[in-house]
């Protein structure tokens, strides 16, 4: 099947997608995104995450064809080429990078979490990402990140 | 060394760096690229014209095969190859320690997911059809899954070899020793997973001329490239492998799992082939922490000192060796812990069974002892009515004490210095429980109560281990340096085959060579066999060895520079490298710039720390050349009722010689305890008759966020001698001690006796019996679909 979204901004076409493709696979395989990671693919990890028309999904439980024209936004798309945005700044400043396979869904996670609360306690940010497993850094650095990027206002390019 | 073939895919490039000095903290400089999600991983490789490969796995823990079918798998349109043991075109069988692993299974497989076929296709899915045709006929046996039955006389060997694959016997002072005060236990641990996020993955690719480039997650390159060269019957130089980004590893990635296949598989098809496991696979695919029993026997005076530590260790190896002698010399050399002890018998043995090959991981043999010793030494300190860190203290091992393995204690070993520190620091404050935000009690939302049944308890364990390999074994390390100008600038451009796995060791290099040569600008070229073996990324040992490597290549180039200026300038006093040039005191001699005039240095040093010797019958020798320690102090709260648990706090002491990097000597602390945590309370793989039950992220249980506590941590710099910089390694203490000190909180909070691991919630609510299992009922699956499969 044909596969048409809109993705970081721009329209994209998958060509010859087999049906029980997920949007994970898609984005990795076929649309050269990579970026979103494959440490589960069943919902357990977070490290898929992406936003579908602005909430936050695993794009490893959505089929590819659940995608059609919707607005997927990932990793890739949070900050121009060269730049970063504050979520990922601060992710590299606090340290809270060690293999980084749990990265880019941490960042898409934490990028949603402070769109919708600019200054989360700690209880709210452990639970708002109770869902992205790290095996590297037993997790203090990444809350010292997100409150990193809180304190910088973590808002801009979304 | 360096003029072999071109590689056939292009690598990427970590951008130089400015890394900092030794001692400071600096983002690492493959962060950038892996928060915006373009850090390659070995899952991310992708080619014009790659195939898929995928693995077909044994559904029996114990079988004969009689015959693989692939005739119609093979006829399958987008198949391109299905390949079997007879296509294994060199030795066809592999393993770090001991060959004993088919690369493809013939006539047995003696552990559940055992490969046996593999196929190449243009699409995963493809693959994985094809796997269902390929027809096995198996001769279903009894599995051997319990390594005591193992060890019976009459039960079925499983390797010619018979079922022990090793045993490590200590004999320290008197073994008949007696004591007035004698306390007893059995301890269990169950199999842990490294539950590394990257999967396995990589990609084979032909070079058109009989060799292939592998790009590949590992922790060792090249010892995958001998095995990989053995079995593929190819000159090692033809067999050459790239790091490829590497999704954590903490022992899981020391074995080969997809790269013999890859390349196999694209040797055949003349195509690129990638490789990927799903998180299902991927418990299939590498080795997990060795499960264990062990019994201890501790006599002490009546004043507390102890006299003897008379232990049995029981290591479950699974079906095949991996690094199981490597673990049972470690659990018998450590099993006594970091104390005086004048007299020991332990005997440590490794059974070969029909459950999954075990190996390394973070903290391998040291970790299992750690939590029966520690154990022991509470139940002690209660039989002995003494506070249980002062018994500690009072027997903690010193310089210049024997090791029950007859080496002697070197300097430094702070055991007594950092149960004092875990002592003394501040405890968490302590909050009211009823009417707290339910999401900080035990279970968090998951708990039903206002907090009634919440207890709080507090536990201190000590433990260490070895760093780096022992016994005899020629552990160094290879590393270049390459000073040269660009673009007016000065640049260090180091190059070994060590892998990053996420521990940050590229970032150390960088500033081990920023320190050494006074050059800001450092590239650290990918990791590949072009260059000599940097040994293996595990047993705490890449900061020492390759670390030293560097320092010492870094040496030679700064040699060779002073030499030029001596000759050019005439200068005989003492030389110094700093901003980009060379000065003798406060004056300014040359820049870089200047001196080199377009010219570079390149240098190649191999790094050896001093010998290690193996240990002789009675178990005595020099076997290991330097020791690291840590102390924990868990505070946890429990629900007694519901049995669940919140590690309120972390507090550690550890000495790390010296502290090269502190945002990443404590990201080693940090996610060094959580693995410790996890151990405690949740993390184990579930096996019934030899069949793994829980090989999903669904059902094996990692601690997330709201599991971990804050670590409150303490770092000792106590040089050691012999080091580079004085530095210890550092990365597995924290998994060590951590996990007893978890316990003995649980059962301060519980009184409980917790004598396995994980401690699962219904021993912690008192529920002893196992849930009673109904007999089966007509219509009801379970027992009978089984029935039907043999
Ligand atoms: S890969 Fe999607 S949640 Fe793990
Ligand atoms: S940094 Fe490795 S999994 Fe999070």
């Amino acid at each position: 099947m044909k596969l048409n979204c809109k993705i970081n901004g721009e329209f994209r076409e998958a060509e010859g997608v087999w049906e029980g493709e997920s949007l994970l696979y898609v984005l990795r395989e076929r649309l050269d995104l990579p970026g979103s990671k494959n440490a589960c693919e069943q919902g357990e990890c977070g490290s898929c995450s992406v936003y579908m028309d602005g909430t936050l999904v695993c794009s490893c439980l959505v089929l590819a064809g659940q995608a059609e024209g919707r607005d997927i936004v990932t990793v890739e798309g949070l900050a121009d080429e060269d730049e970063l945005h504050p979520v990922q700044e601060s992710f590299v400043e606090a340290g809270a990078v060690q293999c980084g396979f749990c990265t880019p869904g941490l960042i898409v996670a934490t990028h949603d979490l402070l769109e919708r609360n600019a200054e989360p306690s700690d209880a709210e940010i452990r639970e708002a990402l109770a869902g992205n497993l790290c095996r590297c850094t037993g997790y203090e650095k990444i809350l010292d990140a997100v409150k990193l990027a809180a304190g910088k206002n973590g808002k801009g390019a979304s | 060394m360096k003029s072999e073939s071109a590689p056939t895919r292009e690598r990427p490039i970590i951008p130089a760096s400015n890394p900092g000095r030794i001692g400071e903290s600096r983002p690492r400089a493959d962060g950038v690229p892996k928060v915006k999600g373009e850090f390659e991983y070995s899952s991310d490789l992708w080619m014009d014209g790659m195939l898929w490969g995928a693995t077909l796995r044994s559904p029996h823990p114990h079988a004969n095969i009689w015959s693989i079918d692939a005739t119609e798998a093979e006829g399958m349109p987008g198949v391109h190859a299905v390949l079997t043991h007879e296509d294994v075109p060199g030795r066809k069988v592999y393993g770090m320690e001991v060959p004993d692993q088919p690369v493809l299974a013939w006539e047995h497989v003696r552990y559940e997911g055992e490969p046996i076929a593999i196929v190449a296709a243009d699409h995963p899915e493809t693959a994985r059809r094809a796997l269902e045709k390929i027809a096995v006929d198996y001769e279903v046996l009894d599995p051997v899954t319990d390594p005591e039955e193992a060890l019976k006389e009459d039960t079925p060997k499983l390797h010619l070899s018979g079922n022990v694959l090793k045993e490590v016997h200590i004999k320290h002072g008197d073994v008949n020793a007696t004591a007035e005060v004698v306390v007893s236990g059995e301890y269990e641990i169950g199999m842990q997973d490294q539950a590394f996020l990257g999967p396995e993955s990589g990609m084979a690719v032909p070079d058109g001329r009989g060799g292939v480039d592998l790009y590949i997650s590992t922790q060792w390159l090249h010892i995958d490239r001998d095995q990989i060269a053995e079995s593929l019957d190819l000159p090692p130089e033809d067999v050459r492998l790239t790091l490829s980004g590497v999704g954590g590893a903490f022992g899981g990635r020391e074995d080969l799992s997809m790269q013999l296949h890859s390349c196999m598989l694209a040797l055949d098809t003349g195509r690129p082939v990638k490789m990927m496991y799903n998180r299902e696979e991927s418990f299939y695919g590498h080795v997990h922490r060795h499960p264990c029993k062990m019994e201890y026997e501790h006599g002490a005076d009546k004043e507390g000192n102890l006299v003897y530590v008379n232990a049995r260790l029981v290591f479950d190896g699974g079906a095949y060796a991996s690094s199981s002698n490597a673990v049972c010399l470690n659990a018998g050399t450590f099993a006594c812990g970091p104390y005086n002890v004048p007299n020991a018998k332990i005997d440590s043995f490794m059974l070969y069974t029909n459950n999954p090959p075990c190996g390394a991981m973070r903290g391998f043999g040291a970790v299992q002892v750690c939590f029966a010793h520690e154990t022991q030494m509470d139940k002690l300190a209660k039989e002995l009515g003494m506070n249980p860190l002062e018994l500690r203290i009072k027997n903690a091992m010193k310089p210049g004490d024997k090791f029950p393995f007859g080496q002697t204690v070197p300097e430094p070993a702070p055991v007594a210095e950092i149960l004092e520190r875990v002592k003394n620091m501040p405890m968490p404050e302590e909050e009211e429980i009823m009417g707290r935000d339910l999401r900080r009690l035990p279970g968090g939302v998951s708990n039903v109560t206002h907090g009634e049944g919440v207890k709080r308890g507090v536990g201190y364990a000590v433990g260490y281990k070895n760093i780096g390999f022992s016994a005899g074994f020629d552990d160094y390390s290879t590393a270049s340096i390459t000073l040269s100008v660009e673009d007016g600038e000065p640049l260090i451009r180091v190059h070994t085959a060590a892998a990053e796995v996420g521990q940050g060791g590229i970032t150390l290099q960088a500033q081990i060579s920023r320190t050494e040569l006074g050059v800001e600008k450092v590239a650290v070229l990918p990791a590949d066999t072009r260059i000599g073996s940097a040994g293996s990324t595990s047993a705490s040992r890449q900061s020492y060895v390759t670390g030293g490597a560097v320092k010492m290549a870094c040496e030679a180039v700064k040699e060779k520079v002073f030499e030029k200026v001596r000759e050019e300038f005439g200068e005989n006093g003492e030389l110094s490298m700093e901003d980009g040039g060379v000065s003798a005191g406060d004056r300014r001699i040359v820049s870089l710039a200047d001196l080199l005039d377009g010219d570079e240095i390149e240098e190649t040093v191999v790094y050896r720390h001093k010998p290690t010797y193996p240990l002789d019958e009675n178990g005595q020798g020099d076997a290991h050349f330097q020791f690291a320690f840590a102390a924990h102090r868990a505070v946890v709260e429990v629900d007694e009722e519901l049995g669940l648990v919140r590690v309120v706090e972390i507090a550690t002491a550890q000495d790390v010689g010296k502290v090269m990097n502190p945002q990443s000597l404590e990201g080693q602390i940090q996610g060094g305890v959580a693995q410790g945590l996890g151990l405690a309370l949740l993390e184990e793989i579930q096996m019934k008759d030899g069949k793994v039950q829980n090989a999903s992220f669904t059902d094996y249980l990692l601690p997330t966020i709201f599991d971990m506590p804050p670590v409150r941590m303490e770092v000792l710099e106590l040089a050691d001698p012999d080091a580079p910089y004085g530095l210890k390694g550092v990365g597995e203490p924290p998994t060590i001690s951590s996990t007893p000190a978890i316990v003995a909180a649980l059962r301060d909070a519980t009184g409980r006796e917790l004598n396995r691991v994980p401690v699962k919630p219904e021993r912690l609510a008192g529920i002893e019996e196992e849930p009673v299992r109904r007999a089966p009922q007509p219509g009801s699956c379970g027992p009978v679909a089984e029935r039907s499969e043999s």
